[in-house]
């Protein structure tokens, strides 16, 4: 294997898995996120109509992501979890009850109340436990002989329960501009309405991150201003596509919106990343130190490389089927 | 009270896999039967197969949808809680727990929509293969998790180094020597239970008179299959409890509760075993069994628990409990499954109303059986986690306080118990809501070629109030 370095392939599927379920999953979330706010019970059945089809489909990238990690990272796994022990808790119990009430809600009209406050309750706590996973990454863990050796809730610090919060308002702008793509009519007025209110959260959280990060991690200031380098196109290609969100809401274009939020995670995703390359379990474990054998990551890489284009094809053709607007009381069930 | 986290680990772990473990069993014995009833009606074109075909389908939709909510918990259990055990073990158990993962991906992306949606669709062959796929899938995705369960009661193929388990061959890692046995003892498992479950369902309508035609057949064929694979099970129990005899000795003498190696072992039948002095209390027993079947021979020496210091026992009470526990329900459907034959032969097969009431309330016993039976191979394997190697103390999370471990133990126990109340109330709704009458297709509400979640392939409502949407 000198030709190829398979942690350097791991690392590239992990982190193209886990920025899929970020993306994916991250606007129902988001819905579920906005769920209260929305004007009455019409277009909560359109935001729920609108992702309905694809919401399973979204969360079986955690599930590979958590999979994968314990074949490839082994390390990642067995320090992450435990530190995060009880974020990743609330987080599954959070995703558990929106999955439930999503497909409960459709077929109950007299418990309908108790199913919508599951499903908004879910979507925010494991939204808020995802940013602050985020925010803990940017931290570092307290890790000794390759064990987690902290606390219960180290993981939960001012700078994380920011992180938490930024993540929430990323995932209702994934929401706001998937609504305003799938809908119409007063729903895509109100989606409109908010987006720009959320754009200005996600900034600001995005802003008080990149200065607060240096701080919290002197790793991270040294790369980003020992000299100024090309990594800074990330951070501006994610400013630009802000910029384009907020002008393509002006000009009421429907798709455009969600595109450009989608271009702004995925800069800021690849600017976070190279703060910490090779680094995956900050603060001091790089890929390679993380890596289970060569052999076990050959041995699993081969499988996964013959299932992700399938479960990809799949993902393409169901969004493709379900491509246009959902329409007020237009039943999905 | 010092909260011990090892203690709660196992209790949180024992009870998130025991209630995980009811899906996939019922499942998987599920999938093949609903390949069958397809290749019924493909070959027959009798419409009876294939409102069967599609009633089944529906309540396969919500029993697979529940265990893959589970299912995601169970996938990070290993790392929150036994870190050191996924640290040490991960060169094995990632890639063979990832590609089960994969399994079911695959199954999910490739085929199961096509066989809960694509009905009416797609051409019958096309719809056939999707099913006899999703029944092979199932069996796949299960070959990887008693293939990761047996290494960790029979590790080979595997070195360890420094505190981690190096691969050196996987044919011998994944195909460990108590896999076979686990495996068909687990697969027949899954068909007992798809079998007594279907067989009580139609029971239950026939008592009600619903759908005859299509409940006797059902009914009929479910004893057939009964009727061999019950005893059959009883075999194959048998072997695998040899092979246990030979790799983990001190489990098959906590299952005897036999303390001191001894030849002329009796059978226990009741016994209240005390560990603390090493000894049965009180014991009622057939002489000399234990030694005729576990070495062929009444002279045959059987191991005994104390061979192994204290520290090294597992719990016998449970182990000898449980394992009574599913060999008495063994014999229970065994019993059942006679009583059709000779029922058949007299012709009150579908008439008896005694024997189809037996029926209804044989559907819970093959999951208490199989719970019981995962209950002895895991319980009996304490204190190790992977036999003979690594213990459960060395295994458990470093940092994890007690705390941390109840908050979560009652966390999940909170939420299992109201998902799972949910998920079981309307599969019975589903259940009881029967097939749908004859000659009449199910509703397609401008849904055509949209693929969907499993659980929406069940039109029935959640409550009553809802008369407009079915």
């Amino acid at each position: 294997m000198e030709m190829f370095d398979l942690s350097v392939i791991w690392a590239i599927i992990i982190g193209f898995g886990v920025i899929m379920y970020v993306l994916m999953d991250g606007f129902d979330l988001g819905l579920g996120i906005l769920y209260p706010f929305a004007p009455d019970e019409e277009s909560r059945d359109v935001m729920m109509n609108s992702v309905a089809p694809v919401w399973d489909g979204n969360e079986t990238w955690l599930v590979l992501g958590g999979a994968g990690l314990l074949g490839a990272f082994p390390l990642v796994y067995s320090v992450f979890l435990p530190a995060l022990y009880i974020g990743v808790f609330l987080m599954l119990a959070g995703l558990i009850f929106r999955g439930v009430a999503f497909e409960f809600r459709f077929k109950s009209r007299k418990n309908r109340r108790w199913w919508n406050r599951a499903f908004c309750w879910g979507s925010a706590v494991a939204a808020f436990a995802q940013g602050a996973v985020v925010g803990a990454y940017i931290q570092g863990f307290a890790v000794e002989d390759f064990a987690y050796v902290g606390g219960a809730l180290d993981w939960l610090t001012p700078f994380t329960v920011m992180t938490g919060l930024g993540l929430m308002c990323g995932y209702a702008l994934l929401g706001s501009t998937w609504l305003i793509m799938k809908s119409e009519g007063h729903v895509q007025e109100w989606a409109y309405r908010i987006t720009p209110i959320l754009l200005a959260a996600v900034l600001a959280v995005f802003m008080a991150v990149s200065l607060w990060t240096p701080f919290v991690n002197p790793d991270v200031w040294e790369r980003w201003f020992s000299n100024i380098q090309l990594i800074w196109i990330f951070p501006a290609l994610a400013l630009a596509f802000a910029f384009l969100v907020y002008r393509s809401v002006q000009k009421r274009s429907e798709g455009l919106p969600f595109v450009a939020t989608l271009g702004m995670f995925i800069f800021t995703y690849l600017g976070l990343i190279v703060s910490k390359w090779p680094v995956i379990v900050p603060p001091n474990y790089t890929i390679w130190d993380a890596a289970s054998a060569p052999e076990s990551q050959l041995f699993l890489l081969i499988g996964t490389l013959f299932v992700i284009p399938i479960v990809l094809t799949y993902t393409a053709w169901t969004y493709w089927v379900f491509r246009g607007k959902v329409k007020v009381g237009e039943g999905y069930h | 009270m010092e909260l011990d986290p090892l203690l709660l680990s196992r209790l949180q772990f024992a009870f998130v896999v025991s209630f995980h473990a009811i899906f996939p069993v019922f499942t998987i014995g599920l999938a093949s039967y609903i390949a069958l009833l397809n290749g019924l009606f493909y070959k027959t074109e009798n419409p009876a197969w294939d409102r069967l075909a599609l009633f089944w389908t529906r309540v396969f939709a919500v029993v697979f949808g529940m265990g893959v909510v589970s299912g995601i918990v169970m996938s990070f259990q290993f790392g929150t809680n036994w870190s050191n055990f996924s640290q040490a073990s991960a060169n094995f158990l990632g890639p063979v727990l990832s590609y089960e993962v994969l399994t079911a991906f695959f199954l999910e992306a490739a085929f199961l929509g096509v066989l809960l949606f694509g009905r009416g669709k797609v051409p019958q062959g096309v719809h056939l293969f999707a099913a006899i796929m999703v029944a092979t899938g199932t069996f796949i995705s299960s070959f990887w998790i008693l293939s990761a369960n047996s290494w960790m009661q029979t590790p080979a193929g595997t070195e360890l180094i420094n505190g981690t388990f190096m691969i050196t061959s996987w044919f011998e890692a994944i195909f460990n020597p108590s896999f076979w046995y686990r495996f068909t003892h687990m697969g027949m498992a899954s068909f007992l239970t798809g079998g007594f479950v279907v067989a009580g369902v139609s029971a239950w309508f026939l008592l009600r008179g619903r759908d005859v035609e299509a409940n006797r057949k059902a009914l009929s064929m479910c004893l057939w299959l009964l009727l061999v694979l019950a005893p059959a099970q009883a075999v194959v129990g048998d072997f695998h409890g040899l092979n246990t005899l030979e790799h983990q000795p001190t489990k098959v003498a906590a299952m005897e509760g036999n303390w001191e190696t001894r030849s002329h072992a009796p059978l226990l039948l009741f016994a209240i075993t005390d560990q603390e002095a090493q000894t049965n209390r009180f014991e009622i027993g057939i002489p000399s069994l234990a030694s005729i079947i576990l070495k062929h021979s009444p002279s045959g020496v059987v191991p005994g628990i104390s061979e192994v210091p204290r520290d090294e026992q597992p719990p016998v009470w449970i182990v000898f409990w449980a394992f009574r526990v599913m060999v008495a329900l063994g014999f229970l459907m065994i019993g059942v499954a006679i009583a059709g034959a000779v029922l058949r032969k007299r012709g009150t097969l579908y008439s008896n109303p005694l024997f189809l009431k037996t029926l209804v309330g044989m559907i819970v016993t093959p999951f208490v059986a199989v719970l019981a039976g995962w209950i002895v191979t895991e319980v009996g394997r304490a204190p190790w986690l992977v036999y003979g190697m690594m213990n459960q103390a060395e295994s458990v999370t470093p940092s994890l306080t007690g705390g941390m471990a109840l908050f979560t133990l009652i966390g999940y126990v909170a939420v299992y118990a109201v998902v799972f109340w949910a998920g079981i109330y309307y599969l019975t709704k589903v259940v009881r809501n029967g097939m749908l009458p004859e000659g009449e297709q199910e509703e397609v509400t401008g849904e055509t070629e949209r693929p969907s979640r499993p659980l929406s392939a069940a039109h029935t409502p959640f409550d009553d109030a809802d008369p407009a949407r079915s």
